[in-house]
């Protein structure tokens, strides 16, 4: 989130797209409804189903799975015909006056520079155009014709409220009421604010689903604002953690990159990361990349990271690919490229794509150690269970182990939330039996291989001999330990811009006492000033929340430096007054920056120094335009779902999005509307927690058995009874479920046919209390997002019909 | 903080007997559950089963959302799902909160024959006391709500006891307690009904012009009220009674026969008395004692 969920009691449009927050977040729901009771807030839902979220909003609106794109464009169109936008804010605080290069273009669905072969851009041409002065050229008047709000202008025109009614299948009336609504915030006196979730992140074009939004919200001057922002609704109460930390194949902790193997020494890593200021003045103040790089591999490496090895740079892992992100990596499982898999709190055979395809690739490793509270269906992937797990324990020779762990409610430690608060929680109950916590079983692992590395040597021993271990007791870190590291402290002693001098050991204030000399270290820039001199930061639990605005600084720690709203100083207009005096989060005294959160901004630095808000960025805008920096386009373009019932109405030649990576067998098993005319989608219940919730006997009760939505029409189409048993299949598997047969779906008109929606949760499987049953991933294409790999769960092609009950093993 | 904890009783069931009541403070209580403001997360339910330690089974889905499908014994309270399409076209899901009302004038008491099974308290709340409960069933005719469950196990009857042991040391029932939206709102009856006002006007506001309060008259108001956006209509929310009354056969039994009876009995006591006055003891002459034991001696051949 860009705010927090707090926050959202402030706005005066709530609009919930992506997501489905009364079934996903009902606690952090709490403050939509807070914002209609107490704010007079109005809530719109977006949404191929009528959702619980729907039942509680001033307007629903039904639109096709993967098709959010059209309809968002429309709403910047509608924006810019109606002149509907913070005209101030749009001119100084975004790009939309930056002159782009010549050769940028876009016909028939891509965009200039393609590689067919490759699914690739060449991006150059997507850059600004750079001044004899070395700057990004602007145009002020925004009338240049290569000006980024030109080019948006030109861009957005093919997506009117017609084309919205026959892609979306959004009745048009509906649309542009909505717009209404929408644009009723482009006063600095209303904002709106977007609430999304794996709705949008669930589809071979998620990053553009939400860049679609974003747009709108810099539009109408919502960024930075009290009750706005874009808000990402976390599905796990730690994975804006393991996103914060970098768990992920291509990332260093604190958004950092891991090098690729073309950036074999420090310096050539090093300079792609220089982040010069695209404009004159401005902070950019990711030029401060070689200090948090630096402070890091001190973390990691200690007294090993020296000068003189380049701080230890050549034991990083380097990328030989962009990415080993899940697909990937059962993709070359079931080539039999990877031999072993350690599975940490997750649970694959029911959450990647293509059941039968992680099964086989299951079946080929040689070890799976699967760490994790509850006895996962993953675990137990070999065991058969008749219809619901169909395998031949005899056929697999896979080694599994499990490792009990404990659960979150058994340890201590923080849990980051998706307003980027860090949370420390105490153990509130011992563990069971054998359990150990998730740090001992890791250390544990580690001390073993060390003592293996020094015994017997091995190819490269130094990476993991090195590596960094000064716990007081070593196969046991405390998690205090763990937080004061990723915090930083002094290596050496080290003098502070004000020329005081912190003594070597001490703990660090936060990331701007950072040094690229190795005289701190630190495990996570953004988490620097979570457990400082001052103790643990994340346990502060004073609730006092001045002026009323939802921020609360003293109750635990949000990254980064305590900042609760981002871009906090695009809430002021450029003299460094609020916008809305009743929105203010922050202001210009005359000599700094005061109010209610932590500035986003120099403290001191005085709003005629021309510096922009949005420091993190060379250009200190927002951007409209995105440059090269998405692989799949600058600006949003709707591609249909590599499965889709209609063509692409808008450039009929292209399928799915052409910069999304498929392998080849992938592609094989795709199908087409003739065989699967139906459109299904993924989503959760509120009754469940992932596939925890279903081994627990009170959720088990609520929500006992699995089941899959369909409208009336289409029971009626295909005879089937509410209750009854359906079999749902598509190019890759099928599953059987009882129907429920709803008036909340209903057959959406898109390019003249009725396109049928089947609705299928996740949750179930063959382990735990629950019936037996199945997830959707028994049925979905494996093919993610352009720009982070995340699987089209939401939108792909199945067949539907009467059928009788699945089948379980003979006990 | 209105004083509402006490558990003094203020009527029992199958008897007459006032228990002694020291304490003057009357205060009502009420749950006000917002249909407005409820998305349906069950998290009552899960409140309840916790709260009261009762499980009930994990049975299948029949194509609704509603799970358990009824009240049981174990199932003090559930989400009812309707689906309703409304003038103007559009779809609205309409979820309420089933449960015991706690009516002012409870027919689940006024039914019971078994004394002291079923109490109201000053502060609103009846319970059922299951050690006293002779699992007759009379209370769920009673209940023009259609509530009380009586167990398979045990032949008792069960239901919702407005969490009265969490009331009576100051707590809120455990699903006000756990709703994460502020749907489920607890306090004295006149601070709900004084809030459920504030809601009203909102709703309004959002084109919802029969928006109101639904605490029936007919049972004396209640100490669990609705707020309905579609007041006029309360039985499209899962068939809430429009006007709910006591079953006129417990009205008649318990009201109208009662007096009928007492009346009897008292005419039957009072005509022996004047036939004893009158007429004298009835007794037994020699020549009946005779025929009777010649009538047993021939019975025992």
């Amino acid at each position: 989130m860009t705010n927090l969920w707090m926050d959202i009691k402030h706005a005066d449009v709530i609009i919930q797209m992506g997501g489905n927050s009364a079934e996903a977040h009902p606690c952090g729901f709490k403050w939509v409804v807070e914002a209609k009771a107490h704010n007079n807030a109005r809530l719109i839902v977006v949404d191929p189903r009528f959702t619980r979220t729907a039942s509680v909003a001033d307007v629903y609106c039904p639109i096709r799975p993967g098709s959010d794109i059209t309809f968002m464009n429309a709403v910047t169109r509608y924006l810019l015909e109606n002149d509907k936008i913070q005209h101030e804010y749009v001119k100084s605080y975004t790009n939309a006056a930056f002159v782009v290069r010549e050769g940028y273009g876009f016909e028939d669905g891509l965009f200039s520079g393609y590689d067919e072969n490759k699914r690739d851009y060449d991006r150059s041409t997507w850059e600004y155009e750079i001044g004899p002065d070395g700057f990004a050229v602007v145009d002020p008047t925004l009338q240049h014709p290569r000006s980024v709000m030109q080019l948006l202008r030109k861009h957005m025109d093919p997506y009117t409220p017609e084309m919205v009614e026959r892609v979306c299948g959004s009745p048009k009336a509906k649309f542009l009421q909505i717009c209404e609504m929408i644009a009723s915030t482009s006063s600095p006196e209303r904002v709106m604010t977007s609430l999304y979730a794996l709705g949008w992140t669930h589809h071979s074009k998620g990053s553009q689903n939400i860049r679609s939004m974003t747009i709108v919200q810099m539009l109408l001057g919502n960024m930075g604002m009290l009750g706005g922002g874009m808000n990402a609704l976390r599905g796990h109460s730690n994975i804006q953690g393991l996103t914060d930390i970098g768990l992920m194949s291509n990332l260093l902790p604190g958004y950092m990159t891991l090098p690729s193997d073309k950036e074999k020494t420090l310096s050539s890593y090093m300079s792609t990361k220089q982040f010069k200021p695209l404009r004159p003045g401005q902070t950019s103040y990711w030029q401060n990349y070689n200090k948090f790089f630096i402070s890091f591999q001190k973390a990691m490496f200690g007294t090993a990271a020296t000068v003189e090895n380049d701080f230890a740079y050549d034991w990083l892992p380097k990328l030989d690919l962009p990415t080993y992100d899940v697909m990937r990596a059962f993709e070359m499982a079931s080539e039999g490229k990877i031999n072993g898999y350690v599975i940490q709190g997750f649970n694959p055979l029911l959450s990647f794509p293509n059941r039968a395809k992680m099964t086989d690739a299951f079946s080929k490793l040689k070890f799976v150690v699967v760490m994790d509270p509850l006895q996962t269906e993953t675990a137990r992937f070999w065991q058969n269970h008749g219809d619901f797990n169909p395998v031949d324990p005899k056929a697999i020779q896979t080694e599994v182990f499990e490792l009990p762990t404990t659960c979150f409610a058994e340890d201590e430690g923080s849990l980051s939330n998706s307003s980027r608060w860090l949370q420390w929680h105490w153990p509130a109950q011992d563990a069971p039996a054998e359990a150990r916590s998730d740090i001992d079983i890791m250390a544990g692992i580690h001390l073993r291989l060390k003592a293996m590395y020094r015994k017997e040597g091995g190819a490269f021993p130094d990476a993991i001999l090195n590596l960094n271990w000064a716990y007081e007791i070593a196969d046991s870190p405390r998690p205090d330990e763990v937080a004061r590291e990723l915090n930083g402290y002094t290596v050496t002693e080290v003098k502070d811009a004000n020329g005081m001098v912190l003594p070597a050991g001490r703990q660090l204030d936060g990331f701007s006492q950072l040094r690229d000399d190795g005289s701190t270290a630190c495990g996570c820039w953004v988490y620097s000033g979570c457990f400082t001199e001052r103790g643990n930061q994340m346990a502060r639990r004073d609730n006092t929340d001045p002026g009323d605005r939802g921020i609360a600084p003293n109750w635990a720690w949000a990254w980064p430096a305590n900042r609760r709203v981002l871009y906090n100083r695009a809430s002021c207009d450029l003299q460094g007054r609020p916008w809305s005096e009743k929105k203010k989060l922050i202001e210009w005294n005359g000599s700094k920056w005061v109010g209610f959160d932590v500035p986003d901004y120099g403290p001191t630095v005085a709003p005629d120094k021309g510096v922009m808000p949005f420091i993190m960025n060379p250009e200190g805008v927002a951007r409209l335009w995105t440059r090269g920096l998405m692989r799949d386009g600058p600006f949003p373009a709707h591609y249909e779902p590599f499965e889709s019932p209609v063509a692409n109405a808008f450039s009929p030649k292209i399928r799915g999005n052409p910069a999304s990576r498929i392998f080849k067998n992938d592609l094989a098993q795709l199908g087409t509307s003739e065989q699967y005319p139906m459109v299904a989608t993924s989503y959760r219940l509120t009754e469940h927690f992932h596939s925890w919730s279903k081994h627990a006997l009170v959720n088990a009760i609520l929500q006992p058995e699995f089941f899959v939505e369909i409208s009336e029409q289409l029971a009626a189409e295909k005879g089937i009874q509410p209750g009854g048993w359906v079999r749902v299949w598509s190019a890759r598997g099928e599953l059987k479920a009882k129907a429920v047969v709803t008036k909340r779906i209903r057959p959406l008109m898109c390019d003249g046919r009725a396109v049928h929606v089947v609705g299928i949760p996740y949750h179930y499987g063959f382990m735990g209390r629950t019936k037996k049953g199945f997830g959707p991933n028994s049925l979905t294409p494996v093919v993610g997002d352009a720009n982070t790999e995340t699987p089209e769960f939401k939108a792909w092609l199945v067949n539907i019909e009467r059928s009788t009950a699945p089948v379980d093993a003979i006990a | 903080m209105p004083d509402y904890s006490s558990l003094d009783i203020l009527r029992r069931s199958a008897t007459t007997e006032q228990p002694p009541v020291i304490r003057s403070n009357k205060q009502e209580v009420a749950k006000l559950i917002d249909v407005s403001k409820c998305i349906g997360c069950k998290a009552c339910q899960v409140a309840c089963q916790e709260w009261n330690d009762i499980r009930g089974d994990v049975g299948t889905n029949i194509g609704v959302y509603d799970n358990p499908t009824d009240l049981g014994a174990k199932t003090w309270t559930l989400m009812r799902f309707t689906e309703y399409e409304n003038t103007g076209g559009e779809l609205e899901w309409l979820i309420r909160k089933d449960g015991c009302m706690h009516c002012s004038d409870p027919g689940c008491l006024k039914a019971c024959p078994a004394p002291g099974a079923i109490v109201q308290y000053t502060n609103g709340i009846v319970d059922f006391n299951e050690e006293a409960c002779i699992g007759c069933g009379y209370c769920i005719k009673g209940c023009p709500f259609n509530i009380p469950r009586v167990s398979v196990e045990d032949r008792k009857a069960y239901k919702c006891t407005l969490c009265s042991d969490r009331v009576a040391v100051g707590q809120a029932p455990a699903c006000a307690k756990t709703c994460p939206t502020g749907a489920i709102m607890f306090g004295s009856k006149e601070a709900m009904i004084e809030q459920a006002n504030e809601r009203i006007v909102d709703l309004k506001s959002r084109g919802f012009d029969h928006a109101g309060l639904y605490d029936p008259a007919g049972v004396g108001g209640t100490h669990v009220m609705y707020v309905l956006h579609h007041a006029d209509k309360p039985t499209l929310y899962a068939n809430l009674p429009e006007n709910p009354r006591i079953s006129p056969l417990v009205q008649f039994w318990k009201g109208g026969f009662k007096i009928f009876g007492l009346a009897t009995l008292a005419l039957a006591t009072v005509g022996g008395f004047f036939h004893y006055v009158t007429a004298g003891p009835n007794e037994v002459d020699a020549a009946e004692e005779t025929e009777a034991a010649r009538e047993a001696e021939k019975g025992g051949k």
